[in-house]
């Protein structure tokens, strides 16, 4: 059983706030993702389908659609980098260059770091262009980049303090 | 918008205009429907009448006076006096723009495409000449696997794929199977299954719906990849010779090279409106098999040898003619086929009866509906469904017992879940956990054998409760008093009891019966094969009689027949006691007719029903001949059987393959496949629908039908019909039932449901409307009988048996598919997770069934689709056959056998209890 029953109570409670049962499957699938390292396994698209009695092909129809959820294994840290046009026009592409550079994590079907510490992702806008360039790790904008900022940012990642948000 | 079966004349019509055309259809048409009415094709691609409007492709948008911006005509109701124009030039300039938006995202190589010329994206193309690089070359970009490529069956190509819908849909509400759905997005979106499995690891059907609706040619039947464009090949229509549903399907045949391509069906064909299940789908490859006979053999020293025609006739004639004059007529025994056209079942029983002069003539329906056959008969004077599939749709509760129709009818069952959708509700009565019980309201899953407790004591509910319909049962009904007075025994505690299952179920179960308006039985072999079948059935027909759910549109007693001819067999005479049309042989005006048509004197002794023949072969049984059926693997105590077999001076084979009975003949006689010869079916709605030739027949094999001429002739009686119509013509001359039928009638009419009596009639939709066949409908008196094996000490197990999805009967056609193997190729036993922990058995384990007659060794199938107390079989595996099991007891009426319960033990293997077999999907499939 990939969902245990904390979360399952924790769902229960979830559904009352919404007119159908199904409509808390994204939030479900949010609190799954970061209860489980940052991606969704089979498993728990199996349960939550159960759990909200919808058929898996729907769970992974959802699952599938928004690029926020992740149906591989991710790194420790998942840094998302904007590439639409302010930041593009900022340097978002050098930025880039430089974060593979010093994660070993490139963008692409398989973004993680052989250490297993980074994944790159590259994202569209995230609504902080009048401060790009910008990325966004554990929730955390971080903007007004340069590979300066970035490579204090990845210290203090390395370092396992927690990286609060920075302009 | 679905339009309901009902006399339209019934429902309130709309009248609008469209394209300058009045048009009156009823409310709640769709636009684009309307128009196709009045014979205006809106282009649509992601439409299908079948599917609720998508609306995503944009093709039917219309101009609606009044109405903002264009309208999608698939979408939108019509409304009073609306006005619609589905074509002007700004119309076909916005469409040739969505084609080429389209075309941008579609690998167009149409030179190279098996679609070309059945595309309709390329036929639009055309029309509204749209440029496929307007918005630049469409490069490629899947080359990698998908959730198909595994897969023999399907294939998916999403650089043909439009994105469209209508596969996902389709699966999801038709089919109701739910395997697929779009995955990412935008452009990056595709359809596939739940986490990129493989399809066969799925829910997936193997319905083969999402080839037949897909638009382009993303999704294509990959066995016929590359083997015929639909321009190259010819289409058959003809009618599927699997399960008794009566699917109408267009075969497509490449005539030079004698073989069929690939099956479709197109929406609105009578029956299946275009759906088709696996074995409709993807269970032809039988005909093109290999391993197919092709010339006659003849048992030379022991061995089976290649013989011409002329020697294996003249062989036949000289055996049965001496044993007929040493053994009198009686001594001879002919088997007929369920799988045959009526027309050869029609011969089958004139041989017997006019040239030997005998009435030991059955086909297999003694060992499935004989119960139907005779306990229908009794209670209502005619042994077959009451109403059409059509009519299902419109049933507002559906009361399935002892039925599987998702598996073993599952177009019956397409339909049923269309009821669902439409609102019905369903009562489940079974003791399996099937499709139908999940979705069920009330499943009430009761012990194997012990239905008519549970019929009983629902009916004693029903008086109790003021339920039952005493208006009906005074006008229409006879008998009433004893069998009432029989129901004081069964009280719903007792029959709780006996049936393992909860009291209040029973209750809710009789009161959401008697009150749906209306309500239907639906019955299959649960009901039927057990040692008190006929019973069984005659109060299936009590419980409808109570409660007046009888003789009306959408209501009354249905029995789903399991072969593609088992109706028609039945209704030809093939069987001891009647003949064509059920007519009694012992009624002097009626053998006076045959005899004069026959020019043969009626024979006048009983004749013997297929166990009885087993148990006299070799004693005053000398000779049997067995068209289309293979005995061995379907009759239960098998090892009983090829010893009664071995014992006969002369056996005689007309088979498509050296079946496990054919190698026990003395001369085998190669026939052919429907897909080989005309003839006509009929199916389990009574509907007498065309078979028509679409290949030559391999080798020297000949149409059963001509086979049986050239028998006659051997026989001293030649038969010189020219055709199957000729022949048909004939017995509706014998037949006041099938008078009004004919080949030509049937083709002008696709199909017609007798009684049929005369050249205007239309033929009869649903029976006994203001009158029961017989005049009154009769009560019976019902006891419950328990099993005749029940479980010891030593076989503690209920072992029933059963038909999966994938396989038909003894497998002898549906496992020559590929598809089909790769899906389910080994047999099974599914046993319920708790009484596997107690055996210590895991899931896909090789295990030892045991009764008292045999043991064989299948793979566990461990989950929750049956009782604690039960295992159950297919039977559609000739080599670990569950009919080495199953016990050879039979009902005293019918004689036909209790497959449905014996007792059994399950053990491991010794040593080799980890050894593991099969693919995942048995796994998936049984505990899904």
């Amino acid at each position: 059983m990939a969902l245990s029953d904390a979360l399952r109570a924790e769902f229960e409670e979830l559904c009352t706030h919404y007119p159908e049962r199904r409509a808390g499957l994204i939030p479900a699938l949010h609190r799954c993702q970061d209860e489980n390292g940052g991606w969704l396994t089979p498993e728990i698209l199996e349960d939550l389908a159960d759990f909200f009695g919808l058929a898996p092909v729907d769970v992974y129809g959802v699952a599938s659609f928004y690029p926020m959820f992740r149906l591989r294994p991710v790194g420790e840290h998942v840094i998302s980098v904007c590439h639409n046009i302010s930041c593009a026009l900022r340097g978002a592409e050098a930025l880039l260059e430089h974060i593979c550079e010093r994660t070993g994590a490139r963008p692409g079907l398989d973004g993680t770091s052989p250490d297993g510490r980074f994944t790159v992702l590259r994202v569209e806008c995230q609504g902080a262009c009048a401060n790009a360039p910008m990325v966004e790790v554990h929730g955390e904008y971080h903007e007004d980049l340069d590979p300066a900022k970035v490579d204090r940012l990845l210290a203090e990642l390395q370092s396992g303090a927690p990286a609060r948000g920075a302009r | 918008m679905e339009a309901a079966t009902r006399n339209p004349a019934t429902l309130d019509s709309v009248i609008l205009t469209i394209d300058g055309r009045q048009v009156s259809v009823p409310a709640g048409t769709d636009i684009l429907t309307a128009a196709k009415s009045a014979g205006i094709d809106i282009p649509h691609l992601c439409y299908d009448p079948r599917v609720e409007a998508i609306g995503a492709c944009r093709m039917c948008s219309v101009k609606v006076e009044g109405a903002r911006g264009l309208v999608a005509a698939c979408g939108q109701s019509v409304a009073p006096g609306m006005q619609v124009i589905t074509e002007d030039e700004e119309l076909a300039r916005r469409r040739k723009h969505v084609l080429e938006l389209f075309l941008s995202e579609h690998c167009a190589t149409c030179s190279g495409c098996d679609k070309s010329g059945a595309c309709r994206l390329q036929d639009y193309a055309y029309r509204y000449q749209a440029d496929p690089h307007r918005f630049g070359v469409y490069r490629p970009r899947y080359d990698g696997d998908n959730y198909t490529t595994l897969n023999k069956g399907i294939l998916y190509d999403a650089d043909k794929c439009i994105r469209c819908g209508l596969c996902v849909k389709y699966c999801e509400t038709v089919q109701m199977a739910e395997a697929l759905t779009f995955t990412w997005r935008a452009d990056r979106m595709v359809v596939s299954t739940p986490g990129d499995d493989d399809l066969n690891d799925t829910s997936c059907e193997l319905c083969g719906g999402c080839i037949r609706v897909c638009p382009t040619s993303a999704m294509l039947d990959k066995r016929a990849f590359h083997a015929g464009r639909n321009s190259d090949l010819q289409r058959v229509r003809t009618t599927c010779s699997y399960c008794g549903v009566g699917c109408q399907m267009d075969l497509m045949v490449d005539r030079q090279r004698n073989r069929i391509v690939r099956v479709t069906a197109e929406p609105g064909s009578p029956i299946n409106d275009g759906n088709l299940c696996v074995k409709g789908h993807f269970g032809f490859e039988f005909v093109s098999s290999p391993e197919r006979l092709t010339q006659p053999l003849i048992r030379r020293n022991g061995a089976l040898e290649p013989a011409t025609w002329d020697e294996a006739l003249a062989l036949i004639g000289s055996r049965m003619q001496e044993i007929r004059k040493q053994h009198g007529p009686d001594g001879l025994a002919f088997i007929s086929s369920a799988r045959c056209t009526n027309e050869e079942n029609y011969l089958v029983q004139k041989i017997a009866r006019a040239v030997v002069g005998t009435h030991n003539v059955d086909n297999c329906a003694t060992s499935c509906h004989a119960p139907t056959v005779a306990g229908l008969a009794e209670s209502f004077g005619s042994g077959a469904m009451t109403n059409s599939t059509t009519e299902i749709r419109d049933c507002k509760v559906l009361f399935l017992i002892g039925a599987n129709p998702t598996e073993a009818h599952p177009i019956f069952g397409l339909e049923m879940k269309r009821a669902l959708r439409r609102g019905a509700k369903l009562i489940v009565c079974d003791p399996r956990e099937t499709w139908m019980a999940k979705h069920a309201d009330i499943h009430i899953q009761h012990r194997s054998g012990s239905d008519n407790m549970l019929l009983n004591a629902m009916m004693r509910h029903i008086i109790d409760e003021g339920l039952a319909d005493r208006n009906f049962i005074e006008s229409r009904c006879e008998d009433y008093e004893a069998f009432a007075e029989n129901l004081k025994g069964y009280t719903v505690e007792a029959a709780a009891e006996c049936c393992g299952v909860d009291a209040e179920l029973i209750r809710a179960a009789a009161r959401m019966y008697a009150e749906g308006e209306p309500s239907a039985i639906y019955y299959t072999l649960g009901i039927t094969e057990h040692a008190c079948g006929t019973d069984n059935v005659k109060n299936v027909a009590n419980l409808a009689m109570l409660c007046g759910q009888i003789g009306k549109w959408a209501s009354g007693v249905n029995p789903l027949r399991g072969q593609n001819n088992v109706q028609g067999a039945c209704d030809m005479g093939a069987m001891p006691a009647k003949l064509p049309g059920y007519q009694r042989w012992s009624d002097a005006e009626v053998r006076a007719r045959f005899e004069a048509v026959w020019d043969a004197p009626m024979p006048q002794t009983e004749g013997l029903k297929i166990p009885m023949m087993i148990a006299a072969a070799g004693a005053e049984l000398r000779a049997l001949y067995v068209m289309g059926q293979d005995i061995v693997a379907t009759e239960p105590n098998q090892a009983e059987v090829i010893e009664r077999l071995k014992s006969l001076d002369f056996l005689v084979c007309q088979e498509i393959f050296l079946t496990e009975t054919a190698k026990l003949a003395h001369v085998v006689l190669p026939s052919t496949t429907f897909a080989e010869k005309d003839g006509t079916f009929t199916c389990s709605e009574r509907r007498v629908q065309l078979v028509r030739k679409a290949v030559e027949p391999p080798g020297e094999a000949k149409a059963d039908w001509e086979i049986l001429c050239l028998v006659a002739e051997a026989l001293g009686k030649p038969m010189p019909y020219r055709d199957p119509a000729e022949i048909y013509d004939e017995l509706a001359s014998l037949s006041p039932m099938f008078a009004g039928i004919s080949h030509r009638r049937i083709a002008e009419h696709g199909g017609l449901q007798w009684p049929c009596p005369s050249d205007d009639h239309a033929g009869t939709r649903f029976l006994h409307e203001g009158r029961f066949t017989r005049g009154k409908g009769r009560f019976h008196a019902i006891r419950h009988q328990p099993p005749r094996e029940e479980p010891t000490p030593e076989f503690p197990l209920i072992l029933s048996t059963g038909r999966t999805l994938y396989n038909y009967n003894c497998g002898s056609m549906s496992r020559k598919s590929a598809v089909i193997s790769q899906k389910e190729s080994a047999n099974f036993v599914e046993i319920h997770r708790d009484t596997a922990a107690r055996y210590g058995i895991a899931d896909d384990e090789k295990i030892v069934v045991r009764t008292a007659r045999g043991r064989v060794t299948a793979r566990a199938a461990v989950g929750e689709r049956v009782r604690p107390d039960t295992i159950w079989m297919p039977f559609h595996f000739a080599e670990e056959s569950a009919n080495v099991l199953t016990n050879d007891v039979f009902d005293p009426v019918t004689a036909t056998a209790e497959y449905k319960c014996c007792a059994a033990e399950i053990e491991k293997l010794p040593a080799a209890g980890t050894e593991r077999l099969g693919s995942k999907s048995h796994a998936a499939h049984a505990t899904r």
